[in-house]
């Protein structure tokens, strides 16, 4: 009986198709909007997380001020680390593979009529050990450029394109703001960061050029840290976080002044806004699948009102009132749950090609494809109850009468 | 069904129907008493406003009286539900309009099949006992027609047999040739005496204004204010 009661259903809906489909629009667009958004918002999660795997999660990132914000923490106040402190934390603790200094500021680059605003990086030659990140072209810095400060850079990709075309740097002298840099070295191209960065649009000098001659002081902004493979990054945090007290003596009680934050944490500070933002536009998403069901409750209002005479026909050849409620409400959930399928296939599709444009893992979830296929049955049997109670309580003489 | 010798089919004893209240009340039956035994044609005639559509509605378990009591086939039905009277005209009764009331842009066959869905058959004895329907009443192969593509003498042989295809006791005509022209109204009621003729126990409960559709009947009823005035053989009556 329910079978047939939905055929005759499906009969109804398609009678009327293209009024039909614009009845379920409503639900069609809320399905879809729903699926799409949580798809990509799903799939930039599964981003940033093999994004900030690809980094390594063996990274840890020092650097001064406290990792907790607002009123009373004193940031500005932090004092900045010392070449010597990298150099420490690299040779004191056994968990540490490698570390290396980081400053980071921006200039102008030129090469002979070209000229172009990217951003400095100044390190030493762990950086690129601890980052794994290849040369494609010259040499990494040597120990001797490192100590006397000489003036050589790597460069990346980006900045290549825009200082030499498709030539050669390496040997090449460019002009760093005042400085005149002989190019040792061409980064691997590794594109665009979780952040959106551009990764290969930078300049890479030696940590004490860069205090010399543009920081004008003897501060390195940021360690980076490796870890040994295997060990816990907690147990390495930990002893960095004792030994860099006790460089900064800092008495006990006192809080640091200083933050170790690893990947993960970052990677979790990622996928956390992500998932806020997701869930907020899929609410926004769900009202207008509530908006779609007001729709189903107004046609079906009109379908039962122009349907009078086949109702009273039915009562006449002996349906239950039971069984006309039935009908209009089983009407109303396969209409509502057509819209969500429609809805399920639009919002996957949109969300596939908007996982492809936006270069991210396109990731669709069985579970709220599953929980928007209930929902738009929810929704039916909802706003279809009130127009098939009305259609139950006709009286079939007035019903028969109807015009 | 244990019947009575006695007992008719339809018995009806005081039966009123008033609908409004007060000063707008309107008496549509008032006191009608009426039996009607199984295997009679019985035509029900009278002037506009005598409550002889009321009375069809009543006998057909669509309406229920006001007061009086009805027993059919013994059981006395004038308190029952909505639903206890939807499943007596279910399996008991089948309806002829004047307006044939056919589900539109619905084919002759699912038409017929309509109250077989009701009673729950499986799908290949609904169809079958539809198509077996519509031949009895000259249709085959007419069987996927819609409405719109039937004459109207077409249209109320496909009511017919969706009457029929419920295999009722009762067959309840309001007025069946009230839109077809005498060609066609002949038709209809050659049908329906032929019918009889296969089963004698069927009986045929009509309303017509017609004097010549009246005259197929084996009684003529005629209604005046809401009560029988006079009951007799067609042709005398008239």
């Amino acid at each position: 009986m329910l079978w047939e009661t939905v055929k005759l259903a499906l009969k109804a809906i398609f009678r009327n198709a293209l009024r039909s489909f614009l009845t379920v629009l409503g639900v069609v667009i809320g399905v879809a909007a729903v699926i799409a958004m949580v798809t990509v918002g799903q799939g930039s999660s599964d981003q940033v997380t093999s994004d900030v795997e690809k980094l390594g999660t063996n990274i840890l990132m020092i650097s001064p001020g406290q990792a907790r914000m607002g009123p009373g923490s004193s940031n500005a106040a932090s004092k900045p680390f010392e070449m010597k402190d990298v150099d420490r934390i690299a040779e004191e603790i056994a968990l540490v593979e490698t570390a290396a200094p980081m400053g980071s500021s921006s200039a102008t680059v030129v090469y002979g009529n070209e000229n172009y605003r990217t951003q400095i990086t100044a390190t030493d030659s762990r950086y690129l050990m601890a980052t794994d990140w290849p040369l494609i072209a010259g040499r990494n810095f040597n120990a001797a450029e490192e100590k006397a400060g000489r003036a050589v850079c790597i460069m990346g990709e980006t900045v290549r394109l825009e200082l030499f075309g498709s030539g050669d740097p390496v040997g090449q002298k460019i002009r760093i703001g005042a400085i005149s840099c002989e190019v040792i070295g061409l980064l691997e191209p590794k594109g665009a960061s979780t952040f959106g960065q551009d990764q290969d649009d930078v300049v890479m000098l030696p940590m004490r050029l860069f205090q010399r001659r543009i920081a004008g002081n003897r501060d390195v902004g940021m360690i980076y840290v490796a870890v040994r493979d295997g060990a816990s990054t907690d147990a390495a945090k930990a002893e960095i976080d004792s030994l860099l007290r006790e460089i900064r003596r800092i008495s006990p009680g006192e809080d640091d002044d200083f933050n170790v934050r690893d990947m993960k944490q970052i990677a979790s500070m990622l996928t956390g806004i992500n998932d806020v933002l997701t869930g907020m536009l899929s609410a926004v998403a769900a009202v207008s699948l509530l908006v779609g069901g007001i729709g189903i409750m107004n046609i079906m209002l009109v379908s039962v009102t122009e349907r009078t005479r086949e109702i009273g026909i039915r009562l006449a050849v002996g349906a239950q009132a039971r069984q006309v409620m039935m009908q209009f409400l089983v009407e109303a959930v396969v209409l509502s749950l057509l819209g969500g399928v429609l809805g399920i296939l639009l919002g996957l599709g949109l969300a596939a090609f908007a996982s492809n444009l936006m270069s991210i893992p396109f990731a669709p979830d069985p579970t709220v494809v599953l929980m928007a296929f209930a929902f738009s049955a929810v929704v039916g049997v909802i706003f279809g109850y009130f127009p098939a109670r009305a259609a139950a309580r006709m009286d079939p003489i007035e019903a028969l009468r109807h015009q | 069904m244990a019947e009575d010798e006695d007992m008719p089919l339809i018995r009806m004893r005081g039966i009123t129907r008033v609908y409004g209240k007060g000063e707008a009340e309107v008496r549509a039956l008032d006191g009608l008493d009426l039996d009607i035994r199984r295997g009679e044609f019985v035509a029900i005639m009278g002037p506009s406003g005598s409550g002889k559509s009321t009375a069809m509605n009543v006998i057909g378990c669509l309406d229920r009286p006001t007061g009086g009591s009805y027993h059919f086939n013994g059981v006395e039905i004038a308190r029952l539900s909505h639903d206890q009277r939807a499943l007596l005209r279910r399996n008991f009764l089948g309806f002829v309009f004047q307006g044939y009331n056919l589900l539109p842009r619905t084919t002759a066959l699912d038409n017929v099949e309509l109250p077989l869905i009701y009673k729950g058959l499986p799908p290949e004895e609904r169809i079958a006992r539809a198509r077996q329907a519509l031949q009895q009443v000259g249709l085959e192969g007419r069987e996927h027609h819609d409405p719109s593509q039937l004459s109207g003498g077409q249209q109320q042989r496909v009511a017919m047999a969706r009457a029929l295809a419920g295999s009722p006791e009762v067959i309840l005509a309001d007025e069946p040739t009230g839109n077809l022209d005498t060609r066609r109204s002949v038709e209809i009621m050659q049908l329906l005496t032929g019918l009889r003729q296969e089963n004698p126990d069927l009986t045929i409960v009509m309303v017509t204004h017609e004097d010549d559709m009246a005259a197929y009947a084996d009684r003529l009823i005629w209604m005046v204010d809401g009560k029988i005035a006079r009951d007799g053989r067609p042709g005398k009556a008239a």
